[in-house]
């Protein structure tokens, strides 16, 4: 061990130690860093008093704060929970169609209806709603399981075909598939859909399918294809379809028949939640 | 003291003895006690064992690296549980080996996934994914709906898992490759399954591709029993032992 000696130069004391002839100079640390390092220790030391700090053999110091996360985000929830004030309460009371009739709690239940489809509803249904091939489009005026207030409001909260016991369910019969039909009757089939729909279809298939409709899809679809809400049948006679119009399409579903799931949101929604996500469709969405 | 110190600077096995002894302070101050405290782990009611259909989809998502967009933990903060849900609790990952808690959001958290979308959402949404979320900058993963799913190591995975302390019994060994096809198959008889895994195991064909057990397969069953094992009814939030 070498002695601390003074350098000349700089008039600094050495730390002493000296590799291969060079020497280190020990200047002091500047004096504030040091004070803001005490203080750091100092504060430290509060925090394990006051705050949740050190591992113990069966638990830990809770501190005299008392501070827990968990604790906190219930208060903060409560918080919002007054935060959205009286209007909150009267959406709770109020009855889905005393909603849209109040100008001010109608808009109240349009902005919370509108943060909630962003998050949840547009994934499958699309940011503004118009979904896409399988996922319904909610911006025409077209509804399979009824466009009104309270059907809406059914809808989000059973889903279809979801886990949610009362749930929507609906099936279309795997025609082709089960072998219920030939292939030659669902190609007729289909063209007795694509001109109820509207469109030139081959008139001889038309007339073959005729008695096959009747018997097999007017009970859901109705004699004249309009469909009925009630059971979730689509109405034949637009080409609003969830699973597209072409005829590629229509024999497909005819042979196979595919029916979605719309999850039912009973249970991730508080009540207010799911009246507010119903206006807020029913205003935007073209309801009935 | 200070003698000693030159001691110590001037052998260097001594010297990365010392420094590793003072680098782990920090880590067994703040890792051992969560190995023995019992209050770490909430007591809750529902959650058991991924059935072996689940660990296979599992383990596609670690393969795929799924959680380096994606987290699995809603921390307790008002924003999120406005938005998620309910916040994680210890209790829901403690199966899991590694845990998927994830620290990065480029996609949201997936903690309460299970249940909000359908299946064929799943399928159509991991197959293409700008076909239902045209903003989405996810990568696609289509190959998970033509990939045959390849379980031939289930029973030994099942096995690793008891290793690090999941209570799977010696009954869901021996039939973890019965279990599987039972759980992807909405026609098999659920009964031994349920009794392995509980009532609530949901069984069905998951990608909509009847004729094949895919990766798909696995993946959405997994996806889709996220974060609904716990029963919230019976979860005493306000309880002491709960608190964090």
């Amino acid at each position: 061990m070498s002695k601390r000696e003074t350098d000349e130069v700089t008039g600094v004391e050495t730390t002493g130690h000296e590799w291969d002839g060079i020497r280190e100079l020990d200047n002091p640390l500047p004096r504030w860093w040091l004070y803001v390092f005490y203080a750091g220790i100092a504060v430290a030391a509060v925090y394990w008093v006051l705050m949740p700090a050190w591992p113990g053999v069966s638990g830990y110091t809770k501190g005299m704060l008392g501070q827990s996360d968990r604790a906190d985000v219930v208060r903060e929830l409560q918080g919002l929970k007054q935060l959205r004030g009286a209007q909150a309460a009267k959406l709770q009371k109020a009855s889905l169609e005393e909603i849209e009739a109040d100008p001010e709690l109608q808009a109240y239940a349009q902005a919370i209806g509108q943060s909630v489809f962003g998050d949840n509803c547009a994934t499958c249904h699309g940011t503004g709603g118009v979904g896409t091939k399988g996922y319904a489009n909610l911006r025409d005026d077209v509804w399979l399981w009824g466009g009104s207030l309270s059907d809406i409001h059914r809808t989000i909260e059973v889903g279809i075909r979801s886990d949610h016991p009362q749930t929507r369910f609906s099936q279309m019969p795997a025609f082709g598939r089960d072998q219920m039909l030939t292939s030659a009757q669902i190609s007729d089939l289909t063209e007795y859909v694509v001109m109820l729909s509207r469109r030139k279809a081959d008139a001889a298939a038309v007339a073959r399918a005729a008695p096959t409709y009747a018997e097999q899809c007017a009970a859901c679809h109705g004699v004249e294809g309009l469909g009925d809400q009630t059971k979730g049948a689509p109405n034949l006679t637009d080409q609003e379809w969830l699973y597209g119009s072409s005829r590629d399409d229509i024999r497909g579903q005819i042979w196979a028949g595919k029916g979605g799931v719309m999850p039912s949101w009973k249970t991730r929604f508080d009540p207010e939640t799911l009246k507010a996500l119903a206006v807020y469709i029913h205003a935007n969405a073209g309801g009935q | 003291m200070w003698k000693h110190h030159t001691k110590l600077e001037r052998h260097s096995l001594p010297l990365v003895i010392a420094i590793l002894i003072v680098v782990s302070i920090g880590g067994i101050v703040e890792i051992a006690p969560l190995f023995y405290l019992e209050s770490t782990i909430e007591k809750v009611e529902g959650v058991r064992p991924y059935t072996p259909l689940e660990l296979e989809g599992r383990d596609i998502y670690i393969r795929e690296g799924c959680y380096t967009c994606h987290s699995q933990m809603i921390r307790p903060l008002r924003d999120e549980v406005e938005r998620y849900g309910h916040y994680s609790l210890a209790a829901e990952s403690m199966y899991d080996h590694p845990f998927q808690w994830g620290s990065k959001r480029t996609g949201p958290d997936l903690a309460r996934v299970g249940g909000k979308y359908s299946d064929s959402w799943h399928t159509d949404h991991l197959i293409d994914p700008r076909s239902v979320v045209p903003e989405s900058v996810m990568p696609p993963y289509a190959f998970l709906a033509k990939k045959t799913l390849d379980y031939g190591a289930i029973e030994d995975k099942i096995r690793a898992m008891t290793r690090v302390g999941v209570p799977y019994t010696q009954d869901m060994i021996d039939n973890a490759k019965e279990d599987l096809e039972t759980q992807a198959d909405p026609f098999a008889a659920p009964t031994k399954l349920q009794n392995r895994y509980g009532g609530k195991v949901l069984q069905r064909d998951f990608d909509g591709d009847p004729d094949r057990l895919t990766e798909m397969d696995a993946l959405v069953a997994y996806l889709q029993m996220l974060g609904g094992l716990v029963d919230f009814s019976t979860y005493q939030a306000e309880a002491p032992e709960n608190r964090r």
